[in-house]
C-alpha cells in the first residue's frame, strides 16, 4: 500500500518537472527526431548524469541496489527500432503520453489506446517471441564498466565531461 | 507565449534526476512506464475472459494488477496537470501545432497515425523490455549496455518515421 503512495508521489513530481521542461509536447519530441530542437535530449541527459552520480555513490556505500535489464540484442535492437518507428508517428512515449493528457493535449489519447492494443498484441505474440527473438544474442545483465573491466567512476566522469561538451555544442548551434 | 516558456530543460532534467535518486534510495524503484500498459490491458481483458488471461504466459509474467508503476504513471498525468494549470500553459488541444502546419486540421488523420504509432511503439517497447523511461533513463543511469543500445535504436527508428512523415510521406 505504501508502495502505491510512493509511486503516486514520485509520478507527480516527475510529471511536474516533465511539464516544466516542456518535454511532453508532441512538437518537442518530433523536433528532436527532426534534429531541430534538442530540448528532450537536454532533459534526458541532465537526468541521466545527475542520477548516475547519485545512484552510483549510494551503490558504493551499500545503500541501493542496481536493477539491470538484460542485454538481449534480438529484443533490444528489434524492439527498440520498432518502438522508435512508432514513436516517430505518435510523437509521445509511454510516460509522456500521460503527461501530455495532463496538460490538455488530448491527441495523446489515441496513442494511449493504441499502446494498450499494442501491449495486448505483444501478450499474444509473447509465447512465440520468447522462443525466437528473445533468445538471440543474450548477454545477460551487463554494464559498460563490466564490459570494459574498469571501475564505474572511470566511465561516469568521462560521460559527464562528454555530456557537458555536447550541451555546449547544442547551445552554440542554438538547438 | 512568453508565459509558456517553462524552465530550462537542463534544470528540470537535473531535478528529475534527483527524483530518480530519491525513488531508488527510499523505495528501491527505478522509473519506468511501459509495463503499466501491459498490466492495464491485462485488467481490461480480464473483464471479458478471465480464464484466458489467467493462462497467458505474458500476463503470468506481468500480472494484471495495479502496482507502484501504475501509480507512478497516473502521477505523471496529475503532476503535468498541476504544472500546466499553475503556469497558465494548459491547453485543450487535439492537434499539435507542428502537425497542423504540415497536415491540416483533420482530427481523424491525426487520430489514426497516433493510434497506429501507439500500437507499433508499445509492441516494440515490450519486445525491448523498456521505453525511454525504463531503458533510456533508468538503464542508462545505471550504465546498462541494454539502456544505451535501446536509446540509440529508439532515436534511429524515430528519426526514420518522423522525417519520412514530414518530408512528404505523410501527405
Amino acid at each position: 500500500m505504501m508502495d502505491l503512495m510512493y509511486g503516486l508521489i514520485t509520478g507527480i513530481l516527475f510529471g511536474f518537472l516533465l511539464q516544466k521542461g516542456r518535454v511532453i509536447r508532441y512538437d518537442k519530441q518530433i523536433a528532436a527526431l527532426r534534429l531541430q530542437d534538442m530540448t528532450i535530449v537536454k532533459f534526458m541527459l541532465s537526468h541521466i548524469a545527475v542520477a548516475m552520480v547519485g545512484v552510483y555513490f549510494l551503490y558504493d556505500i551499500g545503500l541501493v541496489k542496481l536493477s539491470l535489464k538484460a542485454t538481449i540484442l534480438g529484443g533490444v535492437v528489434i524492439g527498440g527500432l520498432m518502438f522508435g518507428l512508432g514513436w516517430g508517428l505518435l510523437g509521445y512515449c509511454p510516460a509522456t503520453s500521460l503527461g501530455a493528457l495532463g496538460e490538455g493535449r488530448w491527441d495523446s489519447l489515441w496513442g494511449i489506446i493504441g499502446m494498450l492494443v499494442g501491449a495486448g498484441l505483444y501478450a499474444e505474440a509473447y509465447p512465440y517471441l520468447v522462443k525466437t527473438v528473445l533468445t538471440w544474442g543474450n548477454y545477460g545483465k551487463i554494464t559498460i564498466p563490466q564490459v570494459l573491466g574498469i571501475n564505474h567512476w572511470f566511465v561516469i566522469v568521462p560521460f559527464i565531461v562528454l555530456t557537458l561538451l555536447l550541451f555546449r555544442w547544442f547551445e552554440k548551434k542554438g538547438l | 507565449m512568453e508565459k509558456d516558456r517553462g524552465w530550462s530543460p537542463y534544470l528540470a532534467g537535473a531535478l528529475s534526476g534527483l527524483v530518480s535518486i530519491g525513488s531508488v534510495w527510499f523505495v528501491g524503484k527505478y522509473l519506468g512506464a511501459s509495463t503499466t500498459f501491459v498490466r492495464t490491458t491485462g485488467i481490461i481483458e480480464k473483464l471479458f475472459s478471465p480464464e484466458r488471461v489467467a493462462k497467458m504466459p505474458y500476463f503470468l509474467k506481468e500480472a494484471p494488477i495495479i502496482d507502484w508503476q501504475s501509480m507512478f504513471v497516473l502521477g505523471v498525468a496529475i503532476g503535468a496537470f498541476i504544472a500546466a494549470i499553475t503556469s497558465g500553459s494548459f491547453r485543450w488541444q487535439g492537434i499539435p501545432d507542428m502537425w497542423r502546419n504540415a497536415f491540416g486540421p483533420s482530427v481523424s488523420y491525426r487520430a489514426w497515425i497516433a493510434f497506429i504509432g501507439g500500437i507499433i511503439a508499445m509492441f516494440g517497447a515490450r519486445l525491448a523490455d523498456g521505453c525511454p523511461s525504463g531503458h533510456g533513463l533508468s538503464g542508462s543511469l545505471q550504465l546498462a549496455v541494454s539502456g544505451y543500445v535501446a536509446l540509440a535504436c529508439f532515436f534511429i527508428g524515430g528519426m526514420i518515421t518522423a522525417n519520412w512523415l514530414y518530408k512528404g510521406g505523410g501527405k
